[in-house]
C-alpha cells in the first residue's frame, strides 16, 4: 500500500509540477495557512484548496493523509517524509525533488486526526473517479456509498456512461440506484426499481439506505425495502455461517499447532510435558531475534524463522531431555514435576534476557489484510495462511513418523521399548530425538503464534491447559485424534461464543470434555494394544 | 527419632525466628510494591524501575530532612494475597515510611486492611475504577472522570458517534467504568440499543467472533466507535485482528483506556493509526519537564528505547508530592504527611500543575491521543484546565451520594451528604 | 502414656513419629503464639504479628499438602485440581466473613456487599443465604468441596478414568472453575474476590490475639487432622487404599470395589482441603479466582514431592519448606528468585525422588547395618 502512494505521489507529483509553477501565489497562502492552522481549522483550507487546484492536490492529500507532511521549521515550507533504504528523506510535495541536508530537528509534522482522515480519504476518493486503474476508481465509488450528495452523483452520473470496467460500472450503478431509491421527488416505480437493483447487493451502506426506508411515507416503497432487506438478510446469514466455520477452523488450527508437538512428547513418549508452552514461547521469540536481525527483510523474515525456531526449540528439548527427562523414565508422574520446574526457569530466563515486555513481532506484507470475497465475508490472511501452516506441518509430521527409520524407531520404542533395545534400536538417541522432534514443532508453532498474539514470556501458559486437553480429548499417542480434536474444540467453541459469550464457550467446552472422558476414558481414538497400558 | 524431632525443631524455630526485626539505620525507607513476576511483571516492572529512578535522583539532591533515601524492593509474583503478606512485612519488618505499589484493583484491595490496620501509607499510579478513599491511599492515577468521560465526550462532539461498543475484560475495572459510561451514554440521550457491552476473559486472544460483531455493528449507518478497557495481555490480539479485519481509524475508531506507550512498544503500529487512547499523560506531549524526564529514564534504564507512560508520571508526580510533603511536614510520620499531603502542587510533565485534593486523588488534565505509525500517541485534543479527581461516581446509583474528604471535620472516605454519615471508617 | 504412644503409633512404622511431631507442632505454636502475645515489640525473641500471619499461612498450607498427599502418596491419584477444593472451602469462609461486615462497608448497605452495591445488584443471590450463621458457612466449608469430589470422583472413578488422563481432568476441573469465578455475574466478586473483611464471630480480624488464635486454631486442627489420617491409612481401609496404589487391577480381581474406596478417600481429602482453604482465608485476608489457578494446584503436588510422597510427615514438612523457601527468595531476590524455585523443583525430582524424607530414611538406614553390626559382634 505504501508503495502503491508513493508511486502515486510520483506521478501526480510530475502532473503537477507545471500548474504548482504557474500559479503559485494563492495556493502558497493557503499552503502557509496550513503550516499554522489548528486542527479544528484545517478542513476549511483543505476544502479551499481542493476547490481550486483539483487533481493537483492530490500528492499533497496523499501524504497527509500518511500523516507524512511535515514543515521546515526555517522557511515554512512543505516537505514529504519519505523512507528510502531504510533512510528517511524529505521531498519537496509537489515536485517530489529531495530537500537536501534535513534533519528531523528541521522540520515539524503537520497533525491530522480522524476528522481530517475522513475528510482526506472522501476528497481523493472524489478526485480519484477519474483515476487510470479501475481498481482505483471501484474502491473510490464503493468509499463514497456512505455519504452520496447531489454533487457525488452529477459526477457519477457523468462517468457512468463511458465506464469501461465492468465492475467499475456495477458499483456505479449501484450508487446510482442508492441515491434514486432515497430520492422523494421520483417517480415511485423508479424507486421501486432502483430498490430491486438494491437488493442483489451484500453492501453495508445499501443495507442502511434500504433500513431508513423502512420509514418511507408510501407503502409500497416500504414493503419492497422490507423484501429487499430480507432477500439480503438469508444470502448474509448463508456467509456469516462460512465466517463463523472460518473462525472455528482458524482456531482450531491454532490449537492443532500449540498440541502437536505436545501429542509427540507428552502422547507418544509420555512425558508430561509442563514446559512445551516455553518451547511455543522460545519459538515467539526466536521469529523477533531473527527480525532484528534482518529488520529490512521482514517478509521473507517468516521463512528464516521457521528453520530456526525448529533448531533452538529442538536444541532445547533435546538438552532437556539429556538432562533431566532420560532420569525419570517410567515415572510419568514425576516427569511433570521436573519440566514444571524447567518452565518457571525458561520462563525468568527470557525476563531476563528479553525483559518482561512484550516484544514487537512484525507481521509479513503479504500475511496482513484480508481476502475480501464479497462485502459480509472477508477472510483474514494471517489466519488463512496459519490454517494451511498447521495442516501441513501435521502432514509433514504424519510423513515422518510413518516413512522415515527415525519415525519407526519413535513407534517402536513408544510400543515396547526392551523389545525395541534388544533389536539394537539405540533407545537412547531415540528418545532425545522424539523429544526434540516435539519441541522442535512446538517452536514452530510459535513462530505462527507470533503472528497472532504477544510475544512475551507468558506466551506458553496461555496455551498448555488447552494443549493438554486437545491431545486427551483426541486419545494420547494419536496423531489423527489430535487433528480432530483440535478442529472440533475450535469449531464448537466458536459456535457457542455468540450465544454464550467468550467466557462461558470456554466453561461448557471444558465441562464437556470433563464429562466425555468419563464416557471413553481413553479419548476420541483410544490407542489399543498393550502398548496402551 | 532423636534426629526427627531436631529437624522438626529447627524447621520450626527457624521459620519463628526467621525475620528478625531489623536494625533501623538512619535512612528513610521506600518500599516498591510491585510485581517482577507473574502475569502483571510485564507492566509493573517499569514502576519499580521508575521509583529507583526518583529514589536515587532525590538521593543525588542530598536525599530528605537529612537523611538519605533507601528503596526496600519486594516481589508480590501477580499473586493477590501476596500483596497483603508483603506489604505487612515491609511495613513491620523493614518499617518503610512509604509505599510505592499495587497495579490492579485487586492488589491494591487486598493489601488496603494491612495499610488500615498498620496505618501505612502507599502510593498507587494507575487509573482505576474509584469507589475507593482510603485515608492511607494516594491515588495518582485517573478515576473514569478523569478518562472515561472525558474520552466519551470528544467521541460524541468532535467526532459525532452515535453508537458505543464498550468492550472490556470482565473484571471490576471495566465493569465498573462501563456502568459509568452507560449510565452517562443514556443520560446524553443514547439509546439502549445503540450500546452494545462485551465482556471477555483475561489474555484472551481468539478476538475473530467479536471484531467481527463489532465490524457488524459499527456498519448499521450510524458512525460508531469503540470503548476499550480490555486489559493488558489482550489488548496486542485484539488490535491485530482489528488491523487484519481492515477496520481503521475512520470508520470505526477505538478509544482505550488501557493502552499506552509501553503496551505499543509490543506491536506493530502501522494498521492502528488513528485509534485513540485517553490518558493525562503521553510521552510524546512537548515540555521542557516531560524532555528531561525522557532522558533520564533513557538514561537509568541505559536503553535508548524505553518508553515512558501515564502511569510512570503518576508515580512520579506522587513522589514528587510525597517528598515535598516530607519537606513540609519535617517527619515522615504517616499522619502528618497525609495531612500535608492534601493541597501539594506538583507541575506536571506535561505542563500544568496537578494538584492533591481533599478525597487523595489528584487534579490532572486530560489528554486524547491518537495512534502514529511510531507507537506513540498524537495530542488531538485535551481539557481546558484540569480535572479534579472524582472517589465517587455520580452516575452509580450506590454512590451518587458519597464523597470523600480527609480534612477535618468530615475527615471521611465516602460521607454520606444524605444521612451525615460515616460508613465503617474507623480510625 | 504407653497406651497414648501405641494409640499414635498404631499399624504403620512411620506411626512412630507421630507422637512426637503432634508435641513439637503444638509446643512450637504455643511458644510462637506466647512470644507474639506476651513478650514486648522490642524483646530479642518477640515473634512479630507478620511472623505469625505467615506461620499461620504456612500451616494452613501444610494441611492442603495433607490432602494432595492422601490421596497421591497413598492411592496414586495424581490430582491436579486440589486448588478447587481449597478456594471453594475459602469462598464459603470468605462469604460469612462478607456478611460479617453488615452495614460497615464503604457503601452501608446492610443486605449487600460492597461489591454488589457498585455492580446494582438489587438482592443477595440465592447461595449467599445463610452464610451469616457461622455454623452454615463452616458446614459449607467442608459439603461443597465434598459433593464436588463425589460427584467428580464417582463419575471418574467408575468409568477407570486413572492416570495422566485423571491429572488432567482435574485440571480441567479446577481451571473450568476458575473462569467461572471470574464472571462477575456469578456473584463471587469477580476477580478482586472477597476481602476486606472486619470481624469473625464478633472478634476483631486485625487484633493480634484473633490472629493468634487463628494460627492455634490452624495447628490444632492440623495436628487432629495429621492423626486421624494417620489412623485411617492405617486401618483396614487404608490398607485396601494401598493395595489399590500399587495394584489396583489386582485388588479389583480380588473382590474390592475400588471406585468406591477411591470415591471416599478423594472425597476425604477434598474435605481436608477445604478446611484447609476456610482456615486460609481470615489469616490472609483474601479470596479470589486466582486460588483456582492450575498453577497453584500444581505447586501443592511439588510441595508433597519434595517432602516425600507417602509420609504425612514428609508432606507438611515439604509444605512448610518450599514456602518459607518462597517468602525467603522473593525477598532476598525479587529478580530471580524463579530460577532458584524452578532449580530446586527440578534437582529435588531428580535426585530426591522420596522426598525429604526419603533422603531421612536412607540416612537412618546406613546409620542402622553399623549399629546392629555392632551389637552382634
Amino acid at each position: 500500500m505504501r508503495h502503491l502512494i508513493a508511486l502515486c505521489c510520483c506521478l501526480f507529483g510530475l502532473l503537477s509540477f507545471s500548474v504548482y509553477a504557474a500559479e503559485s501565489s494563492p495556493q502558497d497562502s493557503l499552503l502557509t495557512e496550513l503550516v499554522g492552522a489548528k486542527l479544528k481549522n484545517m478542513t476549511p483550507i483543505l476544502e479551499k484548496l481542493a476547490n481550486t487546484q483539483g487533481e493537483a492536490i492530490l500528492p499533497l492529500f496523499r501524504i497527509l493523509l500518511g500523516g507524512d507532511l511535515y514543515y521546515i521549521k526555517a522557511d515554512k515550507s512543505l516537505v514529504g517524509q519519505f523512507d528510502e533504504q531504510g533512510n528517511t528523506v524529505y521531498k519537496d510535495v509537489f515536485s517530489q525533488v529531495v530537500v537536501p541536508n534535513l534533519s528531523k530537528k528541521d522540520v515539524k509534522k503537520i497533525r491530522v486526526n480522524n476528522t481530517l482522515r475522513g475528510y482526506l480519504r472522501n476528497a481523493i476518493a472524489q478526485i480519484q473517479l477519474t483515476a487510470k486503474s479501475p481498481e482505483l476508481r471501484q474502491s473510490a465509488v464503493r468509499e463514497l456509498l456512505s455519504k452520496l450528495d447531489k454533487d457525488t452523483i452529477n459526477l457519477i452520473e457523468a462517468l457512468y456512461p463511458n465506464e469501461a470496467n465492468k465492475k467499475v460500472k456495477e458499483a456505479m450503478g449501484l450508487a446510482l440506484s442508492m441515491y434514486a431509491a432515497t430520492s422523494i421527488d421520483l417517480v415511485p416505480s423508479n424507486r421501486l426499481v432502483a430498490i430491486e437493483r438494491l437488493s442483489t447487493s451484500l453492501e453495508g451502506d445499501v443495507r442502511n439506505t434500504l433500513t431508513k426506508l423502512m420509514k418511507d411515507e408510501n407503502p409500497a416503497i416500504v414493503k419492497a425495502a422490507s423484501e429487499a432487506l430480507e432477500n439480503i438478510a438469508q444470502r448474509a446469514n448463508r456467509f456469516a455461517f462460512i465466517d463463523q466455520l472460518f473462525f472455528g477452523l482458524s482456531l482450531g488450527s491454532v490449537l492443532l499447532l500449540a498440541s502437536i508437538g505436545l501429542a509427540i512428547t507428552f502422547g507418544v513418549m509420555g512425558v508430561i510435558n509442563m514446559a512445551h508452552g516455553e518451547m511455543i514461547m522460545l519459538g515467539a521469540y526466536t521469529t523477533y531475534v531473527v527480525q532484528l536481525i534482518m529488520p529490512n527483510y521482514i517478509d521473507y523474515s517468516i521463512w528464516v524463522a521457521i528453520p530456526a525456531a525448529f533448531l533452538v526449540s529442538g536444541l532445547m528439548g533435546v538438552l532437556i531431555e539429556r538432562l533431566v527427562i532420560r532420569h525419570l523414565h517410567g515415572r510419568p508422574l514425576e516427569t511433570l514435576l521436573a519440566t514444571f520446574g524447567i518452565s518457571l526457569i525458561l520462563q525468568q530466563l527470557v525476563r531476563t534476557i528479553f525483559s518482561p515486555l512484550n516484544r514487537q513481532v512484525s507481521t509479513p506484507s503479504w500475511m496482513s489484510g484480508s481476502w475480501e470475497i464479497n462485502p459480509v465475508l472477508s477472510l483474514t490472511l494471517n489466519r488463512l495462511y496459519i490454517l494451511a501452516f498447521a495442516l501441513l506441518v501435521f502432514i509433514a509430521l504424519v510423513i515422518i513418523l510413518k516413512k522415515t527409520s527415525l519415525g519407526l524407531n519413535v513407534r517402536a520404542v513408544s510400543q515396547n521399548r526392551s523389545m525395541a533395545k534388544a533389536m539394537g534400536v539405540k533407545t537412547n538417541w531415540v528418545d532425545a530425538m522424539t523429544f526434540g522432534l516435539g519441541s522442535g514443532i512446538a517452536g514452530i508453532a510459535g513462530v505462527a503464534l507470533s503472528q497472532l498474539t504477544n510475544v512475551g514470556p507468558n506466551l506458553g501458559q496461555a496455551y498448555i491447559i488447552d494443549s493438554f486437553m486437545v491431545v486427551v480429548f483426541g486419545g494420547v499417542g494419536n496423531l489423527l485424534g489430535t487433528l480432530v480434536a483440535a478442529f472440533s474444540l475450535g469449531i464448537a467453541t466458536k459456535f457457542l461464543e455468540p450465544t454464550t459469550g467468550a467466557v462461558l464457550a470456554a466453561i461448557i467446552v471444558l465441562v464437556f470434555i470433563i464429562l466425555f472422558i468419563q464416557k471413553r476414558p481413553k479419548g476420541l481414538f483410544p490407542q489399543k494394544g498393550r502398548a496402551a497400558e | 527419632m532423636k534426629i526427627k524431632m531436631l529437624t522438626s525443631a529447627i524447621l520450626l524455630s527457624g521459620a519463628t525466628l526467621m525475620t528478625l526485626p531489623s536494625w533501623a539505620a538512619d535512612t528513610i525507607k521506600v518500599g516498591v510494591l510491585h510485581s517482577l513476576s507473574g502475569t502483571m511483571a510485564i507492566s509493573e516492572t517499569t514502576l519499580k524501575d521508575t521509583v529507583l529512578m526518583m529514589v536515587e535522583e532525590q538521593n543525588k539532591k542530598g536525599g530528605l530532612l537529612g537523611k538519605q533515601l533507601e528503596a526496600i524492593v519486594v516481589d508480590p509474583a501477580s499473586n493477590w494475597p501476596l500483596f497483603a503478606e508483603k506489604g505487612r512485612e515491609l511495613l513491620t519488618q523493614e518499617k518503610v515510611d512509604v509505599i510505592f505499589g499495587s497495579w490492579t484493583s485487586v492488589s491494591r484491595k487486598s493489601v488496603l486492611p494491612v495499610l488500615e490496620e498498620l496505618n501505612g501509607l502507599m502510593f498507587y499510579p494507575v487509573q482505576y475504577e474509584g469507589e475507593e478513599s482510603s485515608k492511607n491511599v494516594f491515588y495518582t492515577g485517573a478515576a473514569p472522570n478523569q478518562q472515561a468521560i472525558p474520552a466519551v465526550d470528544y467521541l460524541m462532539n468532535d467526532l459525532d458517534v452515535e453508537r458505543f461498543v464498550l468492550a472490556g475484560t470482565d473484571y471490576v475495572y471495566p465493569r465498573t467504568t462501563n456502568k459509568i459510561l452507560e449510565a452517562y451514554l443514556k443520560a446524553k440521550g443514547v439509546a439502549a440499543k445503540d450500546i452494545m457491552i462485551n465482556y471477555t476473559p483475561f489474555g484472551h486472544s481468539d478476538w475473530q467472533s467479536i471484531v467481527s460483531d463489532i465490524k457488524k455493528f459499527g456498519g448499521e449507518g450510524k458512525k460508531t466507535a469503540v470503548v476499550s478497557t480490555i486489559n493488558g495481555d489482550a489488548n496486542i490480539p485484539f488490535y491485530k485482528e482489528l488491523g487484519n479485519q481492515g477496520i481503521s481509524s475512520e470508520d470505526i475508531p477505538v478509544v482505550a483506556f488501557s493502552v499506552g506507550e509501553e503496551e505499543l512498544s509490543g506491536l506493530d503500529t502501522k494498521p492502528l493509526v488513528g485509534h485513540l487512547a485517553a490518558w493525562n499523560y503521553f510521552q510524546s506531549v512537548e515540555s521542557d519537564a516531560n524532555d528531561e524526564f525522557i532522558a533520564k529514564w533513557k538514561a537509568f534504564t541505559k536503553d535508548s528505547n524505553r518508553v515512558t507512560n501515564d502511569p510512570m508520571e503518576a508515580t512520579y508526580i506522587g513522589f514528587k508530592m510525597w517528598a515535598n510533603a516530607v519537606t513540609d511536614a519535617g517527619t515522615t510520620d504517616v499522619d502528618a504527611v497525609e495531612q500535608a499531603m492534601i493541597g501539594q502542587e506538583t507541575p506536571n510533565l506535561t505542563g500544568g500543575i496537578a494538584v492533591m485534593n481533599k478525597n487523595h486523588h489528584l487534579s490532572k488534565p486530560v489528554l486524547i491521543g491518537e495512534i502514529q505509525d511510531d507507537g506513540q500517541f498524537e495530542v488531538v485534543w485535551e481539557t481546558d484546565g484540569v480535572v479534579a479527581g472524582d472517589a465517587w461516581s455520580d452516575f452509580l446509583p450506590g454512590s451518587k451520594d458519597l464523597i470523600s474528604d480527609w480534612t477535618a471535620p468530615i475527615k471521611c472516605g465516602n460521607y454520606n451528604t444524605k444521612t451525615k454519615t460515616c460508613s465503617g471508617q474507623v480510625y | 502414656m504407653t497406651r497414648l504412644t501405641e494409640w499414635f503409633s498404631a499399624g504403620r512404622s512411620s506411626g512412630k513419629h507421630t507422637l512426637p511431631f503432634v508435641v513439637i507442632l503444638l509446643t512450637m505454636t504455643l511458644l510462637a503464639s506466647a512470644a507474639n502475645l506476651f513478650l514486648p515489640a522490642d524483646s530479642a525473641l518477640y515473634v512479630s504479628t507478620y511472623t505469625i500471619t505467615l506461620l499461620g499461612k504456612y500451616l494452613c498450607y501444610a494441611m492442603l499438602a495433607l490432602a494432595v498427599d492422601i490421596i497421591w502418596g497413598y492411592c496414586g491419584i495424581l490430582s491436579l485440581g486440589h486448588g478447587a477444593f481449597f478456594a471453594l472451602g475459602g469462598y464459603a469462609m470468605g462469604m460469612y466473613l462478607m456478611r460479617q461486615i453488615g452495614d460497615r462497608g464503604v457503601y452501608g448497605n446492610p443486605l449487600l456487599p460492597d461489591f454488589m452495591v457498585f455492580l446494582d445488584w438489587k438482592e443477595l443471590p440465592w447461595f449467599w443465604l445463610g452464610m451469616d450463621h457461622f455454623w452454615f458457612a463452616m458446614l459449607m466449608a467442608v459439603v461443597v468441596p465434598g459433593i464436588l469430589a463425589f460427584v467428580f470422583g464417582w463419575l471418574a472413578f467408575r468409568s477407570r478414568v486413572t492416570g495422566v488422563y485423571l491429572s488432567i481432568m482435574t485440571q480441567a476441573l479446577t481451571y473450568a472453575l476458575l473462569l467461572a469465578f471470574f464472571r462477575n455475574e456469578m456473584g463471587f466478586g469477580g476477580n478482586n474476590g472477597l476481602t476486606d473483611f472486619k470481624e469473625i464471630l464478633g472478634f476483631d480480624l486485625q487484633a493480634d490475639s484473633t490472629r493468634v488464635s487463628l494460627f492455634m486454631i490452624t495447628a490444632l486442627l492440623l495436628a487432629v487432622l495429621f492423626v486421624v489420617s494417620q489412623r485411617i491409612l492405617s486401618s483396614r481401609f487404608g490398607k485396601v487404599v494401598l493395595a489399590i496404589r500399587d495394584a489396583e487391577s489386582r485388588s479389583r480381581f480380588i473382590g474390592y470395589r475400588t471406585d468406591r474406596y477411591k470415591v471416599w478417600l478423594f472425597v476425604y481429602s477434598a474435605v481436608i482441603a477445604g478446611i484447609a482453604g476456610a482456615l486460609y482465608v481470615p489469616q490472609v485476608g483474601i479470596i479470589n479466582p486466582g486460588e483456582f489457578s492450575p498453577i497453584n494446584s500444581i505447586e501443592m503436588v511439588i510441595w508433597v514431592a519434595v517432602g516425600g510422597r507417602g509420609t504425612l510427615i514428609g508432606a507438611i514438612i515439604g509444605a512448610i519448606l518450599v514456602n518459607y523457601a518462597k517468602t525467603r527468595f522473593t525477598a532476598i531476590m525479587p529478580d530471580a528468585w524463579l530460577f532458584a524455585l524452578g532449580a530446586m523443583f527440578v534437582l529435588v525430582t531428580l535426585y530426591l525422588p522420596k522426598g525429604l524424607m526419603g533422603l531421612y530414611a536412607q540416612m537412618m538406614a546406613k546409620r542402622r547395618p553399623a549399629k546392629t553390626q555392632e551389637s552382634e559382634a
